[in-house]
């Protein structure tokens, strides 16, 4: 492990963390432009995590230890995951350990600690909120791990930066299973961070949310942990998608200084055009009725299955 | 020619792309979606059907495209809108079964065309093989979507997605003459405007259906309108 492995990953993770909560405000001043409103500075959820960090948390009388312990178990395996996704740079030092299938396993442990914490005080929203989460994930999850299989057919691994590195390289070509990979990994991206046709992140009408309906009942520092591992998945999820399909311009691993910035910049250009993209998304469309959400993860999930079969089909042609 | 070589990689992409649309036809409820998806298959096939011509070098091909062009992606759905504007049909897509089944029934017909098309192939080029698989798809998927519509105007968005199917097969596959193509075409246009006619003719005629006018005949004294106690 060299001293450049561990700078770039200490610069990773100090990024992520402190990019995430403007990445969320950039989103919603972008959304907040497109309907015609001034909307508020992208600074405004830094601003609001620092509000709830400084008061006192109200516990229900009922809350057990595990809305105490849940926040910190949540955003301390998603801060993992976050670490292990390449952003500027790849070869950091995390890298060997940046499998695929860990990152969707440390999601989804801190999607359990949420539901956890949702059902712990007993009330019916948290309740609502937690299984209507699970039942989402129980598509998303499989969808991902589906499209995970094309990636690893791909490039012959289910590391990160592998993938990213054969991906760059252009070695496995244009696929139509890596177009539906695509579209079913953004409707996963969609589902898991509460976007707009799955859950609508702007409201909080009791019949339609998912994600608020889980917090309802936290309240200080534990909300702003809750809120800061909501923004951290989002940034994860669009470094993700950046360090599958767009895999240009980040700095190969053993790259001196100039690449770093070469590769920051690339980074910073990637997340700015995906936080418009999915500004541009959620203005156009209006949100699903929860009951059909099962479906669209479903078709995704079959388009991922349908991706790895062409895979299976065209690595016995070839 | 494989992976890796840009000919391969964009017929590949292409024809995937028209058996993607299929799939979002199958997906969707209403009908000014369906028809705009439509249109988008039919704008994706000619580009497959282009780019075979330009990889096989067979300048038939690029008239082929252009038909496809402007039939298939302007002339049927702006037909198809103006149907529904027209008769006011701007309503959901009913379904026989519901869309999830109909999904998973698909992905089973596109394994079912793969295990079909492979063994028949044998020694042929990868990309006439691929090529008559996705195509063997779509015009699975076209049937179902035909099976799986209540609605007139979705069993014909159906019988036109089979004949996308068609002629990607017929692009894919060297040699299969235009006046062959140009048949087939001509007979699905014919089958359409039969389907729509009856369509019409259907809607015409019972187009206020009322069965409380019945109650009469069969001797109850309930007046139209409403129904037995």
């Amino acid at each position: 492990m060299t001293p450049g492995a561990i700078f770039t990953q200490l610069v990773h993770l100090a990024l992520m963390l402190a990019l995430a909560p403007l990445l969320v405000g950039l989103v919603r001043w972008l959304k907040a432009r497109l309907m015609g409103r001034r909307g508020p500075s992208p600074l405004q959820p830094w601003r609001d995590l620092a509000k709830l960090a400084r008061k006192q948390p109200l516990l229900a009388e009922s809350a057990s230890v595990m809305s105490v312990a849940t926040p910190y178990l949540a955003l301390a395996a998603t801060s993992a995951a976050a670490a292990l996704v390449p952003g500027f740079a790849r070869g950091m030092a995390l890298a060997p350990m940046a499998d695929l299938i860990l990152v969707a396993g440390l999601l989804a442990l801190s999607r359990f600690a949420l539901a956890l914490a949702a059902m712990d005080v007993g009330t019916a929203f948290g309740d609502l909120g937690a299984a209507r989460e699970m039942s989402f994930a129980a598509f998303a999850e499989p969808a991902f791990i589906l499209s995970v299989l094309c990636f690893a057919i791909l490039a012959g691994s289910t590391n990160l930066d592998a993938i990213g590195a054969a991906f760059a390289d252009g070695g496995p070509g244009l696929r139509i299973s890596l177009l539906l990979a695509l579209l079913a990994l953004l409707a996963v991206a969609l589902a898991e961070n509460g976007r707009m046709p799955v859950d609508n992140p702007a409201t909080h009408l009791e019949l339609t949310m998912v994600h608020e309906a889980m917090l309802l009942e936290t309240s200080g520092r534990y909300l702003a942990l809750w809120e800061m591992q909501a923004a951290l998945r989002l940034m994860l999820w669009l470094s993700l998608l950046a360090a599958l399909f767009l895999p240009f311009g980040t700095a190969p691993a053993f790259s001196g200084l100039g690449g770093w910035l070469l590769g920051l910049l690339a980074w910073v250009v990637k997340l700015g055009a995906l936080a418009v993209a999915l500004a541009v998304f959620e203005s156009a469309i209006a949100k699903m009725r929860v009951f059909r959400v099962p479906e669209f993860l479903g078709a995704a999930l079959l388009l991922a299955l349908l991706g790895a079969v062409f895979l299976f089909l065209s690595t016995g042609l070839a | 020619m494989g992976f890796g070589q840009l000919p391969f990689d964009m017929a590949h992409l292409l024809a995937g792309g028209v058996l993607l649309l299929s799939f979002v036809l199958l997906y969707q409820r209403r009908v000014t979606a369906l028809i705009g998806a439509l249109a988008a298959q039919g704008a994706v096939l000619a580009m497959a059907v282009a780019w075979q011509g330009w990889v096989l070098d067979v300048p038939a091909l690029y008239v082929t495209a252009l038909a496809a062009l402007l039939a298939k992606a302007v002339a049927i759905p702006l037909g198809l809108r103006l149907l529904v504007r027209r008769f006011g049909l701007r309503r959901a897509v009913e379904t026989a079964i519901g869309i999830g089944p109909g999904m998973i029934m698909g992905v089973g017909l596109v394994a079912l065309a793969i295990l079909v098309v492979l063994p028949a192939t044998q020694g042929a080029g990868a990309l006439v093989r691929e090529g008559l698989a996705f195509a063997m798809s779509v015009m699975l998927l076209g049937m179902l979507m035909m099976i799986t519509r209540r609605h007139a105007i979705g069993q014909v968005v159906g019988l036109l997605s089979l004949e996308n199917g068609l002629v990607l097969a017929a692009a894919g596959a060297r040699g299969l003459p235009l006046v062959v193509e140009l048949a087939t075409a001509a007979l699905v246009v014919a089958l359409a405007a039969v389907a729509g006619f009856f369509t019409l003719r259907l809607r015409d005629d019972f187009a206020g259906l009322d069965l409380g006018l019945l109650h009469h005949h069969r001797g109850e004294s309930a007046p139209p309108g409403e129904g037995p106690p």
